[in-house]
């Protein structure tokens, strides 16, 4: 599921709901009709009572929802006027998930709606002791992290949005392989296309997961040069098992290949990243781009020059 | 603020604060996902700039309109895309893909 693969079938319809016996004292949280965002919410408020008032964010969850401005002011004053909240409960205080902010302005829904936005924690398992807190969080309830296990929970969904170019790029290479001094030979194709997928699937290995793994421990701020160093590790494995025999121009051709791919796909991975900026990424991309792309097209030209 | 390795690109964060205008209600301090401010005689201040995702959540929360800061999409992907077609970059997570 978290892998983008039947995400929309995966929505709570909006409106709200009791978790255990709330009366109007209870507090009231708000959540996105995300599937997972929604069960792991009312998970981590086991044996608390209270209100969940869930809102259409389309089915994503809060942060993207926040992002795009679904998850946000007006959907609030929205579903709060629907389902009436102001005669469920008699406090005027809406818990707000902390990553909703960016698309919630608190002083507009406290405008609209009379109720007083509170932000609480960024993960929900920090709820009980927010609450307990009488809605303070602490300083570490408010940090983003992204540790090692957030990032590897990530990295299938990193190859799951790629499927699609991955596929294209196969193509192309197959089709690559087969130019040479017949000008093209399907025979050929197939056995050069098969010896190139391998340092092509690593590449995408290099970039996509081994990258993301181990994000904080390579060098560079730059996610394309870290993704580049771990291609470039990654190809002299392969050239020191399977290509000892091969000629130079097809090693340098192995490493560009190897190097460019995995700098591309760790350079995507800034979108699932929780603490890269747009401005820093686009500068990023402004750089790293021409690079890959030069190394890409001199791998490709070796490749064919080596037919011949 | 930023946990080490985890930091990125330095002075590129568009955050932008008008002191004069801050009336110490703290908000950006509590939603700010990555301890980017601080308070110094209940006047905001930017401590940590790099830190900044630029996620907007400051400045959609501010009620004075003191804080400004071009938030968007971080998804290479969207920002390519966002250049081919010359549009603001977006994610298609509303569609049947990811990216955020």
């Amino acid at each position: 599921m978290r892998w983008g693969l039947g995400r929309n079938r995966y929505r709570v319809t909006p409106g709200l709901y009791a978790v255990g016996a709330p009366d109007a004292e209870a507090p009231l949280l708000v959540s996105a009709n995300y599937k997972l965002s929604f069960d792991c919410l009312r998970s981590a408020l086991h044996g608390i009572d209270a209100w969940i008032l869930v809102i259409d964010t389309k089915g994503v969850n809060v942060w993207c929802a926040a992002g795009k401005g679904t998850f946000g002011t007006a959907e609030i004053i929205r579903r709060c006027q629907s389902a009436q909240v102001a005669k469920i409960v008699n406090h005027r205080t809406l818990i707000v998930p902390q990553l909703g902010a960016p698309g919630v302005a608190a002083h507009l829904v406290k405008k609209a709606t009379g109720f007083s936005v509170s932000y609480g924690p960024v993960r929900a398992a920090d709820l009980p002791e927010f609450l307990a807190a009488n809605l303070q969080a602490t300083p570490a309830m408010r940090r983003v992290t992204f540790t090692f296990l957030e990032r590897l929970i990530l990295t299938p969904v990193e190859v799951s949005v790629l499927r699609k170019t991955i596929l294209y790029a196969i193509a192309a290479l197959f089709i690559l392989s087969g130019i040479g001094s017949d000008i093209f030979s399907f025979t050929a194709a197939w056995q050069r296309g098969t010896a190139a997928l391998v340092p092509g699937l690593a590449g995408i290995l290099a970039g996509c997961v081994i990258t993301p793994a181990l994000l904080p421990w390579l060098p560079s701020r730059l996610f394309a040069a870290k993704g580049a160093l771990v291609g470039l590790a990654i190809a002299c494995l392969l050239a020191l098992v399977f290509y000892r025999q091969a000629a130079v121009p097809e090693l340098i051709a192995l490493f560009l290949f190897v190097a460019s791919i995995a700098s591309y796909t760790a350079m995507n991975f800034t979108g699932s990243s929780t603490f890269t900026s747009p401005s820093g990424v686009e500068k990023e991309m402004r750089i790293a781009i021409p690079w890959q792309a030069a190394s890409l097209l001199i791998a490709g030209l070796l490749w064919i020059g080596s037919a011949f | 603020m930023a946990t080490p390795g985890l930091t990125y690109l330095k002075n590129v964060a568009t955050l932008k604060l008008e002191t004069e205008k801050c009336i110490g209600c703290r908000l950006c301090m509590t939603v700010c996902p990555h301890g980017v401010f601080a308070f110094v005689n209940s006047i905001a201040t930017i401590t940590h700039l790099d830190s900044c995702m630029e996620c907007g959540a400051c400045a959609s929360n501010c009620p004075t309109r003191a804080l400004r800061v071009e938030a968007g999409v971080g998804c290479a992907s969207a920002i390519i895309k966002g250049w081919l077609t010359g549009s603001e970059p977006s994610c298609d997570c509303s569609d049947d893909s990811t990216c955020c």
